[in-house]
C-alpha cells in the first residue's frame, strides 16, 4: 500500500491512506446493528422494570435473593470449568502428537478432531444418548455380557454431562493449541537435551512453558463456550444440571420476562468478559489470534519458572524409571496410543448413529435386528422435515454468500491498512465468537420482534451471517497472511488499477480461501440451533430447530436418519473446505 | 597451529553412517579430532556435513559405526547425556528465558550450586561482551548479540567437544568476519575444541586447523586449509577450493596430458588412479605468455580490477573460460585481445 502510494501527490497521500478501511465499513456497520446494539440493548433492558418501564436493579436483586438461581449459577460455572479442565487434559497430548507429525500426514490426522468440531452439536448429543441411556449401547453390552445386572446409570446425571460436554470441547481445545505448538521451534527442544536437559525435563521447561499460552487461550475459548451450553446439559443432564442457558431459554420461550432473561444473559456475559480480561492480564489477548505471548515480569515469572523446574525434575525421574520398567519401546509406544484412544472417543460414537439410521425395528435398539431404509423414507416422505431440510440449504447458502463477502472484504482491509485500530477492529469482528450465543439469540430475538423479523428466513440470515463473519474472516486473513502484496504492487506498476488487481491477480490466488469461507460459513449456519430456537417459529423451521423439537418430545429412528444425512453433509463440505484451503496456502 | 604437534584424540568417529530407507545421508565415514583441534567440515548442501555433525551429537540415531569421545564409546549414550555442545544454526536461544538464564540453563542442568552459576555466567558474559544486556530477552537483541549468547551458552559449561553448525549463517559479510575472529578468539583462550560446519570455502580456510571437505555424503579430503588449496585431490575439491582453471584429459601414464586445449607436461612425481584426470592450475599460477612448453591460446573477454589483483577472463578455443591473476606490475591486456598463457610445470597439479 505504501509503496504504491508513495508516488502520488502528498495531498492525496492522506485521504488514500484510510481507503482500504472502508472496505470493513459494510461488516462494521453490519456487525453494529446486528450484534452490538442487540446485546447493548439486551443488557440495558435488565435494568429495566417490566411494568413501569423505569431503572430497576429489581431482576439482579430477584436473582441474588432466589437460592435456584445461584445454584444454577453455580452449576453453570463448575461445569465449564471442570469441562475446560478434562478437554485440556484430553486434548493436550493429542495436540502435541498431532504437531510432531509430518505437515503431510498432520493434515490427514487433523480430520479426525475437525470433523467431530463441525459435527452438529444436536447429531453429537443424539450420538451420546443412544450410546449411554438406560438401554443404550454400553448399558445393552454390559447387561448382555453379565458385567452388570442393573443397568448403569450413565445418563442424565453429572457424568453424562462431562461426556458430552468433553467431547463437544476437546476438539476446539486441539485446534486452539494446535498452531501454537506448531510455532514452536523444536531445535528449542533439541537445544536443551544438548545442553544436558533430560528429554522429560526438557519438554516441561521448554516446549510445555512456550505451549502456554495455547493452553490459556484454549482453556478460555472453552471455557466461554461451554458457559453458553444448553444442548447437552438438557438431553444428557437431570434436573441437577440445569445451566444458565436453559434458564434463559425458558425466561424468554416459556414465561417471556425479558427483564429478568436480560439479567441473566448479562451475568453469562460478565462471566465471559472476566475470563477475557484475567486471560490478557496473564498472557495477552493477542495470543489468542497467534501473537506472541508477552513475557510476564517479576516475582509471577520467576515463580511459574520455579514451579516448571520442579516438574520437570520430578517428570525427568518419573520417565527414568518408567523406560526401565516399561523398556524403552513401550514408553515410545504410550503417547500414540493415548491419542487413537482420544481419537476412537471423539469420531466412534457419532459413527454408531449411522447403522441405527438403517434399522429395521420401531426402536433405537442396538444392534439394530435388521437393516432397511424405511426411516430414510420417513424422513424424505415427512413435508415438515423436507421444509426444514430445504430451508437450511438455502438459508445456509445465503448466510455463506453475505459472511464470505463481508468477511473477505473486512480481512483485505485489516491486511492491507496499517492503522493501530487494526487490532481492536479485528477483535470486534471475532467478538460474535466470544460473546455466548444464547446472549445473542435472545438479542436479536428482541430488536427482530420489533422489526417483524420473527419467523422469516431474513432473520435466520442476519443471524447465522453474524455468528459465520468471525470464521469467514479468519480463514481468508490465515490466507491473506501467505499472500505476497508485492504480486499487488508488481500489477500496479504494470497498469493495473485497483479493481483490475483485485480481480486479475489478488482473487485467483487467494480463491481457495474464499472458497474454504464460503463452506465453513455454510456449515455454521446449516449446523445452528440458538438463533433458530427463537428467531424461526411455527412451520417455518430449520433442520436443527426440527431435531431439537423432535428429540425433546421423544427419540425416534428418524432422528438417527436425519443425523446421518446432516453429518455426510457436513463431512462432504468440510473436506471439500480443507481440500480447497490447502491448495490455496501451498 | 595444533596439526604440527598431534595431541591425543579427542574425538573418534569410525565408520559412522546414516540411511533413511534407500537414500543415504552418510556414507561410513571415519575421522579423528586431536585436543584443541578446530576441524570444519566443509561442503555444499547436501554432503552429509550437517548429518555427521548431529551424529556426532547424539541428535540423530546412527545407522552404522561408532562416537568415541575422550576414549569412550559414546555411539549409544543420549543427547543430554553427551559431554558436547552444540550452537544451532539459528541460534536455538530460549524465547522465554533471559540472557543471563540461557547462558545459565547447561549449568542448572548439570545441579551447579547458585553461586557458582552466578559467577560463571557473568564471567562468560564478559567474555562476549554481553555483561550489559543479562538482562534482556533474546528477541531483543540484534542478530550479532543473539549469536554471541549462543556461543556463551555452549562455552560455559566447558564441554569436552562444541560443535557449530553454520552458526554465521544468517549474519551479514561485515558481521560475519567479525564473528568469525570472535570465534577464533574464543577458542584460543578456551583451549576447546570445536567442530564447525560450513558451506562457506573461504570461511574454512580463514578458520580451520583442518578441513574435511565432504560431497556426495562422503568425505572427499581431509587436510590443512593450505594442503588442500595447494594439493586438492579431486577436481571438485579444486573447483569447491579457491578459483580454479581445470583442463579434463586422458593422462598418457607417464609425464603428459592431452587434453582438448593440447598436450601438457605434468609435475614431475604426479600420479593418478585413473587415465581419465585433470590438471589444476590456480589463477595465480598462470602468466602471460608460455612456460615450460605449457600454453593455451585464448582472446580476453572480462577484466576485473580487485584493488591488491587484477583478474583477467579469457575465452578458450572452445569457449570454457580461464581466469589468471596478474600482479601490480604486470600490463594489463586489452579486451578481445589474443593471449597466450602458460604455467610452470610443477605450479599444476593432477588430480582425478
Amino acid at each position: 500500500m505504501s509503496a504504491v502510494a508513495a508516488g502520488t501527490a502528498p495531498a492525496r497521500r492522506s485521504k488514500l491512506k484510510f481507503g482500504p478501511l472502508w472496505l470493513a465499513v459494510p461488516g462494521l456497520v453490519f456487525l453494529a446493528v446486528f450484534f452490538a446494539w442487540p446485546v447493548a440493548q439486551l443488557l440495558g433492558l435488565s435494568l429495566v422494570d417490566s411494568e413501569t418501564g423505569g431503572f430497576s436493579a429489581g431482576a439482579y436483586q430477584r436473582i441474588a435473593a432466589t437460592d435456584v438461581y445461584l445454584r444454577v449459577l453455580g452449576i453453570t460455572f463448575r461445569i465449564a470449568g471442570w469441562t475446560a479442565f478434562w478437554s485440556l487434559l484430553i486434548g493436550y497430548p493429542l495436540a502435541y502428537w498431532l504437531a510432531r507429525l509430518p505437515d503431510m500426514f498432520r493434515g490427514r490426522m487433523l480430520l479426525f478432531v475437525m470433523v467431530p468440531f463441525w459435527t452438529s452439536y444436536l447429531v453429537k448429543t443424539f450420538a451420546w444418548m443412544i450410546v449411554l441411556g438406560r438401554s443404550g449401547i454400553i448399558n445393552s453390552l454390559a447387561t448382555g455380557s453379565g458385567l452388570v445386572d442393573q443397568p448403569l446409570p450413565l445418563l442424565h446425571n453429572m457424568f453424562g454431562v462431562m461426556v458430552g460436554m468433553v467431547h463437544a470441547m476437546v476438539p476446539l481445545a486441539v485446534m486452539t493449541m494446535l498452531p501454537v505448538m506448531t510455532g514452536i521451534d523444536r531445535r528449542l527442544v533439541q537445544a536443551a537435551q544438548t545442553l544436558g536437559a533430560a528429554p522429560a525435563r526438557a519438554f516441561w521447561l521448554v516446549y510445555f512453558k512456550l505451549s502456554l499460552p495455547g493452553v490459556a487461550a484454549a482453556g478460555l475459548l472453552v471455557f466461554i463456550s461451554s458457559l453458553g451450553f444448553f444442548i447437552v446439559p438438557a438431553f444428557l443432564g437431570g434436573r441437577q444440571e440445569t445451566m444458565l442457558a436453559q434458564l434463559i431459554i425458558t425466561q424468554v420461550q416459556e414465561l417471556l420476562n425479558w427483564s429478568f432473561a436480560g439479567a441473566l444473559a448479562a451475568m453469562m456475559l460478565a462471566a465471559a468478559l472476566v475470563s477475557c480480561w484475567i486471560y490478557d492480564r496473564l498472557f495477552g489477548i493477542s495470543t489468542i489470534a497467534g501473537g506472541s505471548a508477552q513475557a510476564g515480569a517479576g516475582r509471577i515469572r520467576d515463580l511459574g519458572l520455579a514451579i516448571l523446574g520442579v516438574v520437570g525434575d520430578i517428570a525427568g525421574r518419573v520417565s527414568a524409571v518408567a523406560q526401565r520398567v516399561l523398556g524403552k519401546r513401550a514408553c515410545a509406544a504410550l503417547l500414540p496410543g493415548f491419542c487413537w484412544l482420544v481419537i476412537g472417543f471423539l469420531v466412534l460414537p457419532t459413527l454408531l448413529v449411522i447403522p441405527l439410521a438403517f434399522t429395521s425395528s420401531q426402536f433405537l435398539e442396538f444392534p439394530p435386528p435388521g437393516y432397511g431404509l424405511g426411516w430414510f423414507r420417513t424422513y424424505f416422505e415427512s413435508p415438515l422435515w423436507l421444509q426444514a431440510t430445504l430451508r437450511s440449504f438455502g438459508v445456509a447458502f445465503v448466510t455463506a454468500l453475505a459472511a464470505t463477502a463481508i468477511g473477505g472484504f473486512a480481512a483485505l482491509a485489516l491486511a492491507h491498512s496499517r492503522t493501530r485500530w487494526g487490532g481492536l477492529i479485528f477483535a470486534f469482528f471475532l467478538a460474535p465468537m466470544i460473546v455466548p450465543r444464547i446472549v445473542i439469540a435472545v438479542g436479536l430475538f428482541y430488536l427482530f420482534a420489533r422489526m417483524g423479523l420473527i419467523a422469516t428466513d431474513l432473520g435466520l440470515i442476519i443471524g447465522h451471517t453474524v455468528l459465520a463473519i468471525p470464521f469467514t474472516l479468519v480463514t481468508i486473513a490465515a490466507v491473506l497472511k501467505t499472500y505476497d502484496q508485492r504480486l499487488d504492487q508488481a500489477a500496479a506498476t504494470l497498469g493495473a488499477n485497483r479493481v483490475r488487481t483485485l480481480t486479475g491477480v489478488t482473487i485467483p490466488l487467494v480463491k481457495g480461501g474464499l472458497v474454504a469461507a464460503f463452506l465453513f460459513a455454510f456449515i455454521t449456519s446449516f449446523d445452528e440451533l440458538t438463533i433458530a430456537i427463537f428467531v424461526s417459529g411455527g412451520v417455518k423451521t430449520t433442520l436443527p430447530k426440527q431435531m431439537w423439537d423432535d428429540m425433546i418430545l421423544q427419540l425416534n429412528p428418524t432422528l438417527a436418519a436425519v443425523s446421518v444425512v446432516v453429518f455426510v453433509v457436513v463431512t462432504a463440505m468440510l473436506l471439500l473446505a480443507e481440500r480447497f484451503r490447502s491448495s490455496s496456502s501451498s | 597451529m595444533t596439526a604440527n604437534q598431534p595431541k591425543s584424540a579427542k574425538l573418534v568417529v569410525e565408520g559412522l553412517g546414516k540411511r533413511y530407507g534407500a537414500t543415504t545421508a552418510l556414507e561410513p565415514s571415519s575421522l579423528s579430532v586431536a585436543e584443541g583441534e578446530f576441524l570444519t567440515l566443509l561442503g555444499p548442501s547436501g554432503s552429509g556435513k550437517t548429518t555427521l555433525l548431529q551424529l556426532i551429537c547424539g541428535l540423530v540415531e546412527a545407522s552404522e559405526g561408532r562416537v568415541v569421545i575422550d576414549g569412550r564409546d559414546q555411539s549409544s549414550m543420549p543427547v543430554h547425556q553427551r559431554d558436547i555442545g552444540l550452537v544451532f544454526q539459528h541460534y536455538a536461544l530460549f524465547p522465554h528465558l533471559t540472557v543471563a538464564e540461557n547462558i545459565a540453563f547447561p549449568l542448572k542442568m548439570r545441579g551447579r550450586p547458585s553461586a557458582e552459576i552466578a559467577g560463571r555466567v557473568a564471567s562468560t558474559l564478559d567474555m562476549v561482551h554481553l555483561g550489559h544486556l543479562a538482562g534482556r530477552f533474546p528477541r531483543e537483541l540484534s542478530g550479532g548479540q543473539q549469536q554471541r549468547v549462543a556461543l556463551a551458552r555452549c562455552f560455559v559449561y566447558q564441554p569436552s567437544i562444541i560443535l557449530m553448525d553454520e552458526p554465521l549463517g544468517a549474519l551479514d559479510k561485515k558481521l560475519r568476519e567479525h564473528m568469525q575472529i570472535e570465534i577464533k578468539r574464543l577458542h584460543r583462550e578456551s583451549g576447546a575444541t570445536i567442530v564447525y560446519v560450513t558451506h562457506d570455502q573461504e570461511e574454512a580456510l580463514a578458520m580451520s586447523d583442518r578441513i574435511c571437505l565432504m560431497n556426495h555424503a562422503k568425505i572427499e579430503q581431509l587436510g590443512t586449509p593450505r594442503e588442500i588449496y595447494e594439493r586438492p585431490r579431486t577436481a571438485f575439491a579444486a573447483d569447491f577450493i579457491g578459483i580454479s582453471n581445470i583442463f579434463r584429459g586422458q593422462w598418457d601414464g607417464n609425464g603428459a596430458l592431452d587434453t582438448p586445449h593440447g598436450r601438457f607436461a605434468l609435475p614431475s612425481g604426479a600420479n593418478c588412479q585413473s587415465k581419465d584426470a585433470a590438471l589444476v592450475i590456480r589463477p595465480e599460477n598462470l602468466h602471460l605468455g608460455e612456460r615450460d612448453g605449457n600454453a593455451v591460446s585464448g582472446r580476453v573477454s572480462e577484466i576485473v580490477y580487485a584493488g591488491s589483483e587484477t583478474r583477467v577472463i579469457a575465452a578458450l578455443g572452445d569457449g570454457s573460460p580461464l581466469v589468471l591473476r596478474l600482479g601490480p606490475d604486470d600490463p594489463v591486456p586489452a579486451i578481445d585481445q589474443a593471449i597466450v598463457a602458460g604455467w610452470a610445470r610443477d605450479k599444476a597439479v593432477l588430480v582425478a
